[in-house]
């Protein structure tokens, strides 16, 4: 059965990106472009990896990770958090959210590629 | 011609005599051991100065005239010391606190420092002595010449005699009387040489009373029988006149200047006034003792027609007793110099400071009272004060002719004296008291005085005219001279006495009450009248312990406990004294009054000091230097009080450009957070799909042409958003030149529709606008302001919501053009209309391409043009309002 990994972000050419890079790698992609529908989502049935934009319209990507952190089923869910602001203030914002992996864009797509590999066989 | 020779010689070896005790006493005085010569005994017999010549030969001559009257001579005084002591406790204590100097010092003082009533006091006291003077070189001259009345070689030496007693009196008192020139510093050796002489005038008089009562009249009884045999026993008292003398004596012991010398400047101890309230009145009483027999065994034994004023010398030598008489010379010679150089030294005393001074002060160069010859100055004056006063007396004698009988000079000399009286007590008794009331009374009593009784004494026709003592002055009878508004038959004496009197102090009060004080008048009076409450006793003098305790406390006040502990201990342990309280030593205070004055300023520490220690009260002259030392301080205060709020305001400055720093970082790094995301994400889309088209293989056509559009579009992203940053950072700065141009407003509008609809991604706008309305002449930056449109108009475009937007523009040319932007859509939430010019604020939650520069961009423009552009709201959808200002629209057309 191929992973499924759910992508929050609002900027419609990285999701195209994202999901044709990860699709061609033969996991399964659904993409959301704000925190509350795929929060309901996330209740449904949980993905095997999150990607997480940080600067997304209404709710930040730090606060959805907040909540996620705090209720059981999702305490240990992978989280790669992406982000545009790659300053080092950032990164430590997203690790105290309880990220479990960080990159900044623009990123290389092997990077990502082989970061989102790793997240999601460690759950397996 | 023996006799008279070994009278001069007598009288010189008395002389030298003199003048060695009072080298001895300032001798004595210089090495400290001033003991003795502060005794009251001394005191008391100082006051003997009040026995004149014109009482040692007076008093049996007055006795002769008018019988007992004479006692009325030694009772005032009596009077006072027994029953007003209390009034001269007050003004030795007065004198002390306030140092005063002499009767005008105390009258000029206490009214405010008045120099006018100074001059005034002056030129009274000495128009007031210089007829006592005469009187008493008058006596000196008569008592020579019973010597010389057989010797007929002595007549030519006679005329001389005055001249020669004056100038030894003017040297003595020039030389004991300025030695130096603190009126706090006794003249011991003057006080002395006088106390000496009080011995020998009443040894003198004594001696004869003695000889006529058991060597004349062979015992007490014969005497007294003696006595009711002759007309002295028939005397009958004039009650009025006995009353009015007595007050008369009274009043002039209280004013005389050189009794005010004696009683109150060379007063060393307050506690001697107790002495001699009795020592004094007895004195007086053995000086009077003798007098009625004495006159009444002259009257027996002299031929008639003897000058009853010289019986006291003439009834010894008619009975042989030159040795006797010597000693009974020596008595009268001794009154008479004593009198003369007491008198000499208060008058010169007030002559330099009120007049010389003054004058010397006014006209001197400025800048010669800072050195040192101001000293010179004050002794020279003071000795040219004191020959000046005894020549005037001695003029006085010669042009008077001696004839008046010395008696009635004597008590116009008093009566005029007398007139600072009102003043003097209203003065230190009556806080109402003021310098116009003193001057007014002053002025009237002296008036009516020298019109009344001085000028009458030189005789009719001397200096007021016949006429005007029988008639009046031009023919007003209510003003004749001995007999005022009418009242006639009075007594001459008393008349002037009650006139004078009544009228200076109805004057006195009445202008006190009709005057106000000045603030100077104000305290000084409360210093005089409460001078009990201000300084403390002297008798503390003595009080060692209770002294430095009460530095001690004071000391601790100013300094603080430790310190004050730590210093009186240290001057204890140099004193070599156990315990911490140190005696009150000059030394000693000197330091304690310097470290106080570190704290509080040096005239605050000397008065508090002295205060303390010298018994003495804080003066004016102290506390306008503490009130200086406080405005000082003040000033001080308000500096640094000004100073720190300066720096408060520094500090607010500071906080506050630190405050918008801050505010400025956060926003840069906001600025540069922003537009880090703005260009990290087309470049995150350009990378991505780059490394796609690069890495995959057997890519199908058309995506390949999908991601090479997407890579194409986010370049022209990036590179609009560069140019949006830069145009802001131009606009912003300040640095853009605008291209000022005349167009009609319409024209702009079709250009940015036209723009913007080339721009067109969404859905159709429809744009509505009234070409009337747009014929506007502009005279702007035309592209600009096109700029601006063309953003507006994008916007609607880009974030309208109806489902058939539309965009209304409206357009008002009056004093400002007016142009509004009116959209159909939901609008902009209440929230967000405050932050949508600010840079990078997105309100919608679409992508819509822009970085979130335009608005911003749009207000900087709008800035720079002069006008501006806010959020209209009260409309249906999002509203947008420019306005131009007046001068860039032409003459609509």
């Amino acid at each position: 059965m191929s992973k499924h990994v759910l992508l929050i972000e609002d900027e419609p050419n990285i999701i195209e990106a994202i999901s044709f890079i990860l699709t061609r790698e033969g996991l399964r992609v659904e993409t959301h472009t704000d925190g509350t529908t795929a929060n309901a989502r996330l209740r449904e049935r949980q993905p095997d990896l999150l990607i997480l934009d940080v600067m997304l319209p209404g709710k930040s990507g730090y606060d959805i990770l907040r909540e996620l952190r705090e209720e059981a089923a999702t305490a240990n869910l992978p989280v790669l958090m992406l982000t545009a602001r790659g300053q080092t203030r950032d990164r430590e914002m997203a690790e105290r959210a309880g990220v479990s992996a960080f990159m900044s864009k623009p990123f290389s797509n092997a990077e990502m590629l082989e970061m989102v590999r790793s997240l999601v066989t460690s759950r397996a | 011609m023996s006799m008279l020779n070994t009278l001069i010689a007598v009288c010189a070896a008395y002389a030298l005599f003199l003048f060695a005790i009072a080298f001895a006493a300032e001798r004595v005085a210089l090495r400290g051991r001033t003991g003795w010569l502060r005794s009251p005994v001394v005191y008391t017999l100082s006051l003997s100065i009040y026995c004149t010549a014109w009482t040692f030969y007076g008093a049996v001559g007055s006795a002769v005239r008018s019988g007992f009257e004479y006692l009325t001579i030694y009772l005032g005084p009596s009077l006072v010391l027994v029953g007003w002591w209390w009034i001269l406790r007050k003004l030795v204590r007065i004198g002390r606190a306030q140092r005063i100097t002499s009767v005008a010092d105390l009258i000029s003082s206490r009214y405010g420092k008045s120099n006018l009533l100074g001059v005034g006091v002056t030129i009274l006291a000495v128009v007031g002595t210089t007829p006592y003077i005469a009187l008493q070189l008058q006596s000196v001259t008569l008592s020579f010449e019973v010597f010389a009345a057989g010797d007929m070689a002595a007549g030519e030496e006679k005329g001389h005699t005055a001249l020669w007693v004056a100038a030894g009196l003017a040297l003595f008192t020039v030389i004991f009387g300025t030695r130096n020139l603190d009126a706090n510093e006794r003249h011991n050796g003057v006080v002395m040489a006088i106390a000496v002489e009080a011995v020998v005038k009443l040894a003198a008089l004594l001696a004869v009373g003695v000889f006529v009562v058991w060597g004349v009249s062979g015992g007490v009884e014969q005497t007294l029988a003696r006595i009711d045999a002759s007309a002295l026993g028939r005397w009958r008292i004039d009650g009025g006149r006995w009353a009015g003398l007595m007050l008369l004596s009274a009043a002039a012991f209280l004013c005389l200047p050189r009794i005010f010398q004696v009683l109150v400047v060379e007063n060393d101890d307050e506690t001697h006034l107790r002495t001699a309230s009795w020592a004094f009145p007895l004195y007086l009483g053995l000086m009077s003792l003798f007098v009625v027999p004495i006159a009444v065994a002259g009257l027996d034994l002299l031929p008639p027609g003897s000058n009853p004023d010289l019986f006291v010398l003439t009834v010894p030598l008619s009975q042989g007793r030159d040795g006797l008489a010597m000693l009974s010379f020596l008595g009268g010679f001794s009154s008479a110099t004593s009198m003369v150089i007491v008198a000499a030294i208060a008058l010169s005393t007030m002559v330099s400071n009120h007049v010389v001074m003054p004058l010397w002060l006014r006209f001197a160069e400025p800048g010669a009272t800072v050195s040192g010859d101001v000293r010179n100055v004050v002794l020279t004056s003071r000795r040219l004060s004191i020959i000046g006063v005894v020549m005037l007396g001695y003029l006085y004698y010669r042009l008077s002719g001696g004839g008046a009988a010395l008696a009635t000079i004597g008590l116009v000399s008093f009566t005029g004296v007398a007139q600072v009286l009102p003043a003097m007590l209203g003065g230190i008794f009556w806080r109402g008291a003021t310098r116009v009331g003193a001057l007014t009374g002053l002025t009237l009593g002296f008036g009516c005085w020298g019109y009344t009784l001085f000028l009458p004494s030189f005789g009719p026709g001397v200096f007021l005219p016949e006429a005007w003592m029988v008639h009046g002055p031009f023919g007003l009878s209510w003003l004749r001279p001995q007999a005022l508004f009418g009242i006639g038959g009075m007594d001459p004496l008393l008349h002037a006495l009650f006139w004078s009197m009544a009228l200076n102090t109805a004057g006195f009060v009445a202008a006190s009450l009709a005057s106000f004080p000045t603030p100077l008048e104000r305290l000084q009076g409360a210093q005089f009248v409460h001078v009990f409450d201000h300084s403390p006793s002297p008798r503390s003098w003595t009080g060692g312990a209770a002294q430095a305790e009460d530095l001690m406390i004071m000391a601790q006040r100013i300094l603080g406990a430790p310190d004050a502990r730590a210093l009186f201990e240290r001057e204890a342990r140099r004193q070599g004294l156990h315990g911490g309280l140190p005696d009150p030593t000059p030394g000693f205070l000197e330091t304690l009054e310097r470290e106080l004055a570190g704290s509080v300023g040096a005239a605050t520490a000397h008065a508090m000091v002295g205060q303390i220690v010298g018994g003495m009260s804080v003066s004016v002259e102290d506390l306008m230097a503490v009130a200086d030392e406080t405005a000082q301080m003040m000033e001080y205060s308000a500096r640094l009080r000004a100073q720190s709020q300066e720096l408060a305001r520094t500090a607010a400055q500071l906080r506050e450009a630190n405050a918008k720093l801050t505010r400025l970082s956060v926003q840069k790094d906001a600025f540069l957070s922003q537009i880090s995301h703005e260009l990290r994400t087309p470049m995150t889309s350009i990378r991505a799909f780059s490394e796609i088209l690069r890495d995959t293989e057997g890519l199908a056509p058309e995506d390949q042409h999908k991601y090479a559009s997407i890579i194409h579009d986010e370049a022209i992203r990036l590179t609009r958003l560069l140019d949006d940053l830069l145009d802001l950072s131009v606009l912003e700065n300040g640095q853009v030149s605008l291209n000022l141009r005349e167009g009609l407003l319409s024209d702009v509008l079709d250009r940015a529709v036209a723009a913007a609809a080339a721009d067109e991604t969404g859905a159709r706008l429809r744009i509505e606008r009234d070409p009337a309305a747009e014929q506007v002449w502009l005279n702007t930056d035309l592209d600009r302001l096109s700029q601006v449109f063309i953003n507006l108009v994008a916007n609607a475009r880009k974030y309208c919501d109806a489902v058939r937007p539309v965009l209304e523009i409206r357009v008002s040319a009056g004093e400002e053009v007016v142009i509004d932007f009116i959209d159909n859509g939901q609008g902009i939430g209440r929230e967000a209309r405050d932050m949508i010019f600010e840079k990078f604020a997105r309100v919608s939650d679409q992508k819509a391409g822009g970085a979130g520069l335009g608005l911003a961009i749009c207000r900087q423009i709008m800035v720079r043009l002069g006008g501006n552009i806010s959020y209209l709201s009260g409309q249906p959808g999002a509203a947008f309002r420019v306005v131009l200002p007046a001068n860039i629209a032409l003459a609509a057309q």
